[in-house]
């Protein structure tokens, strides 16, 4: 094997590289990254970036000569724009095509904009470096802001702007914030905890029309005829796969490029972090995951099998997110209408932590500001209901 | 011979290092900010700080070649 092509230079596609070279791959190591920076760290920009508190160099995931270190050709500002399975070669979007031996697809998400969302000013999404940058600009010059969505990124965006001095409406389509991600009881805790900063928040809306003066946004009006002014709209709904560039090419994308568990698309050809579409061994299930530790591991374990290791990818899936004082973790898979239990503290209360279970299994640990008890309690995921015995968690 | 540097402002109490490398970090009871226990490793504790610097999520720790 004489060159690996990375697509995509973000956590994913810089931890594979790294390991590629710790685990003796000494050929040709091409990283095609579409951005317009090096990798950068996603988690900060919409709380210290948007704030202000950290500045662009804070976020580089390596140091400047991360690229000399590990022998990579860096093709930065490029996109890839086609695949081609039998002549295994990558089409770039300057016309050029690169070949490669073995392909790791890394080309993570983007965020998905609403329908029919308009192109003006003050209308943003929050993805890339740049978006954080061009959000705190309008952020600094507003005096309301109205965000979309109010899940993780939501939240946290609310969160920022709060603190900023600004006024803030957050708007859900459903009856709590974070209800598919986390469930009714802390769902109900975060929409408490927004209320307690002074955030207006509209539920079970979603927003029917934006007004513009001047090629610039001034407000919205959600479903049930109310308008709300605002100088920035934030929409924060989730987001899509990078995946287009590989239509017609013979990888079967469907909501993410399809894995087995060793994180393989294709004969020779990998995908990891929030791309992949990967089938969980443990789990049995076919995920894609969309949080920060997990392009980091799942960079890793496909570098190590395209190398030929063959272990099968099995994390225990992790993510966190910080909004006010709050930092909420969680350790496992939640799906919706898991049963819960309180294992510390209470729900609603500064402090908590408790496990989502299913089928009289454990599916899930979750931690409100306690942060060193959940570690303690994350073996828990994966065992029998019976675990969370009260005698078994005070000895946790 | 490794030295470990953590930034405490960057750390957002995964707790990634600590399951890592259990002799060398710590967290904090009220935050979970990450302790040091020790700010040396020796070559037997070396993977595991390399494990957690690798992990840690929030570009905590940083390892400096001794």
């Amino acid at each position: 094997m004489e060159r690996v092509v990375i697509v995509g230079g973000s956590v994913a596609g810089v931890t594979a590289v790294e390991t590629l070279r710790e685990d003796g791959f000494a050929g040709e190591l091409v990283l095609i990254n579409g951005e317009n920076h090096a990798g950068y760290d996603r988690p900060p920009l919409s709380k210290h970036v948007l704030s202000g508190r950290m500045q662009c160099s804070d976020v580089a995931l390596r140091p400047l000569d991360f690229n000399l270190q590990h022998r990579v050709d860096h093709r930065l500002g490029v996109r890839a724009t086609g695949l081609d399975l039998d002549r295994r070669i990558v089409l770039l979007d300057g016309g050029e095509h690169v070949r490669f031996d073995a392909l790791l697809i890394a080309t993570g998400v983007r965020a998905r904009p609403l329908a029919g969302q308009p192109a003006w000013r003050g209308i943003h999404t929050l993805r890339t470096l740049d978006d954080a940058l061009k959000l705190r600009t309008d952020l600094l010059n507003a005096s309301r802001v109205v965000v979309v969505g109010a899940g993780f990124l939501g939240s946290e965006v609310a969160a920022t702007a709060r603190k900023l001095g600004l006024h803030v409406t957050l708007i859900d389509a459903f009856a709590v914030p974070m209800l598919r991600q986390l469930g009714r009881e802390v769902g109900t805790a975060v929409l408490k905890t927004h209320g307690e900063h002074g955030v207006e928040m509209r539920a079970c809306r979603m927003v029917r029309d934006f007004e513009e003066r001047d090629g610039r946004v001034v407000g919205v009006t959600l479903d049930d005829g109310e308008h709300l002014a605002a100088d920035v709209v934030v929409v924060a709904i989730g987001a899509l796969p990078n995946t287009e560039w590989l239509v017609g090419s013979g990888i079967d994308a469907d909501d993410g490029v399809v894995c087995d568990e060793y994180c393989r698309a294709a004969n020779g050809v990998y995908a990891a972090g929030d791309v992949a579409r990967w089938f969980h061994p443990g789990l049995g299930a076919s995920l894609r995951i969309e949080h920060r530790m997990h392009a980091t591991e799942q960079g890793m374990a496909a570098a190590k099998n395209l190398l030929g290791k063959q272990v099968p990818f099995a994390p225990l899936p992790y993510f966190w997110t910080d909004f006010y004082d709050v930092k909420i973790q969680v350790f496992g898979r939640i799906a919706a209408n898991d049963a819960m239990k309180v294992l510390a503290g209470e729900i609603g209360a500064s402090s908590f932590a408790a496990a989502y279970h299913r089928g009289g299994v454990i599916t899930a640990v979750i931690g409100w500001n306690a942060s060193r008890k959940l570690r303690s309690l994350a073996p828990l995921v994966g065992e029998r209901v019976d675990a969370l015995a009260p005698a078994t968690i005070s000895a946790a | 011979m490794i030295k470990i540097h953590v930034d405490e402002h960057k750390c957002v109490g995964a707790g990634q290092c600590v399951m890592a490398a259990p002799l060398v970090f710590d967290q904090r009871d009220e935050d979970g900010v990450v302790v040091l226990l020790q700010d040396h490793a020796e070559k037997d504790l070396e993977p595991g700080v390399r494990k957690a610097a690798k992990l840690c999520p929030a570009l905590a720790i940083r390892v400096e070649e001794t």
